[in-house]
């Protein structure tokens, strides 16, 4: 068996675990409290399936929402020959690549499995990082593919939906029938939802920022360098703090799936962003590189 | 990868396959007899050069290594995408010698654990009107491509689909095409 540095952060897929079993067992427990106390079912099916197919076009709601088209390795070289040679050391199948005109400097991955994935890149982080520095974001985002992101986020997600669907309207479809065959009155079911929301809400952010240092690890051993990814990730992290929030509002939907969070606020807590912060995430790529500095 | 390492958020590095490194003094001789490649004497190892000391000390090894096993000095080259090129030459006949030395470099890498940063190995040929012609391979697939640079950034497709044909019994050959990435600035082509 050949040796490898890499070592996936054990504390790391302790915690990840961790908040995956939770979301699952509030899946079950909300989904048999639906089934079995109300009329909800058919609803929360309907609200299941937005979430499906929310998923199964991932990759071109995405661009369109953002405005990224499609590339051929004859309009962008440079951005396919350093995608061909980071998922040829990877072993995994090309992405479709995409350029987004924006001045807002951010890349996202999306798409429903590895497949059918599309690596977006903006204008805007194109002019600021040199080819180091892209080449470690784009190693990012393979690794969002490669640890199949997109899936697994929008599972976690949709419950949240689902509940804040019914936070949101419950009141309004749920209200005649509450004695028909013994459905609990309709304040109790809202107040789960509400109940729920929240606590899924907490889950699936911490779960967001997880999966994050989880694809800088992954890609910062891809590459090799760690470092060109923190002083990427520092130019960036700065540059969107800079710019005015009014043309970052409409990216908002795609948070999750960015490299750095675009709307930026100081007001929202650490237990509430998709990202981790700043610091934890160069932190742990110095661990990375004092780990590739030594001899096995 | 399983449905636990979905969830889990691991995706592990691929591991190089160096044995069918081997098979390649096979692969040049039915080139030679049944389409008249010549095997050039050069050949080259590309991989990621990490950061940190550990790295910069195997790499100085592996040349060492190279230098003292015959032949001209190793050149190494960086090219546009931050990517290391070792250069070997042999004599023209010495394809077994070639492919020794290459998988030299590549088990040093993997031993010091760095076998995940091997991107590809290329073995030089030239057709019999002077088209140059190389046989890639992938380490993280364990298979072959042909790459004939035709000028500037053009691939000759044809030459290359002529090559998979001659050689297809001799060396797995890469099945998905999407995979044949060209390899532009390699040493010697």
């Amino acid at each position: 068996m050949a040796k490898t540095r890499f070592r996936s952060d054990r504390g790391l897929t302790a915690r990840m675990g961790a908040v995956s079993l939770g979301l699952g067992a509030l899946y079950v427990a909300f989904g048999a409290f639906l089934i079995y106390r109300t009329n909800l079912f058919f609803g929360a099916i309907i609200v299941v399936a937005m979430a499906w197919g929310q998923w199964y076009f991932s990759d071109k709601l995405a661009l369109r929402s953002i405005g990224g088209k499609e590339v051929t390795p004859q309009q962008a070289p440079e951005l396919h020959g350093m995608i061909d040679r980071l998922v040829a050391l990877a072993d995994m199948p090309k992405p479709r690549v995409a350029v987004a005109v924006t001045d807002m400097p951010n890349a996202f991955a999306t798409g429903r499995s590895p497949s059918h994935a599309v690596v977006c890149v903006t204008t805007g982080i194109m002019q600021r990082l040199d080819a180091d520095e892209l080449e470690g974001v784009l190693s990012h985002e393979l690794a969002h593919v490669a640890n199949r992101d997109v899936s697994v986020m929008t599972v976690a997600s949709s419950l949240g939906l689902l509940a804040g669907y019914i936070t949101r309207w419950g009141m309004y479809f749920g209200g005649g029938r509450r004695d028909s065959n013994g459905s609990l009155p309709m304040i109790v079911v809202w107040i789960a939802s509400i109940a729920v929301y929240f606590i899924s809400f907490l889950l699936t952010r911490a779960l967001s920022r997880y999966r994050e240092l989880s694809a800088d690890r992954c890609g910062a051993y891809l590459t090799g360098r760690p470092s060109a990814l923190s002083s990427a990730l520092v130019k960036i992290s700065g540059d969107i703090a800079r710019i005015p929030n009014r043309d970052l509002r409409e990216a908002g939907g795609l948070n999750a799936f960015f490299i750095a969070p675009a709307v930026s606020g100081a007001s929202i807590g650490a237990l509430t962003s998709t990202h981790p912060s700043l610091q934890q995430r160069i932190d742990q790529l110095a661990e990375v590189a004092a780990d590739l500095g030594q001899t096995i | 990868m399983g449905i636990c390492d979905a969830i889990l958020g691991r995706s592990k590095p691929a591991t190089a396959n160096l044995d069918v490194l081997f098979s390649v003094p096979q692969a040049a001789l039915t080139l030679e007899a049944g389409g008249g490649f010549t095997f050039t004497g050069i050949g080259s190892v590309c991989y990621r050069p990490n950061e940190g000391a550990a790295f910069r000390t195997v790499e100085a090894e592996v040349i060492q290594l190279l230098d003292a096993s015959g032949g001209k000095a190793v050149e190494h080259t960086d090219d546009k995408f931050g990517f290391r090129w070792l250069k070997v030459e042999r004599p023209a006949m010495d394809v077994g010698g070639m492919v020794t030395d290459l998988h030299a470099v590549n088990s040093s890498l993997t031993d010091a654990g760095f076998g995940q940063s091997l991107l590809c190995s290329l073995v030089n040929f030239t057709s019999a009107d002077d088209q140059p012609v190389a046989l890639v391979y992938l380490y993280k697939r364990g298979t072959f491509f042909p790459f004939a640079p035709a000028g500037a950034e053009r691939r000759d497709n044809e030459l290359e689909l002529m090559v998979r044909g001659l050689v297809d019994e001799d060396i797995p050959i890469e099945p998905e095409l999407a995979r044949w990435f060209a390899v532009w600035g390699a040493p010697g082509l």
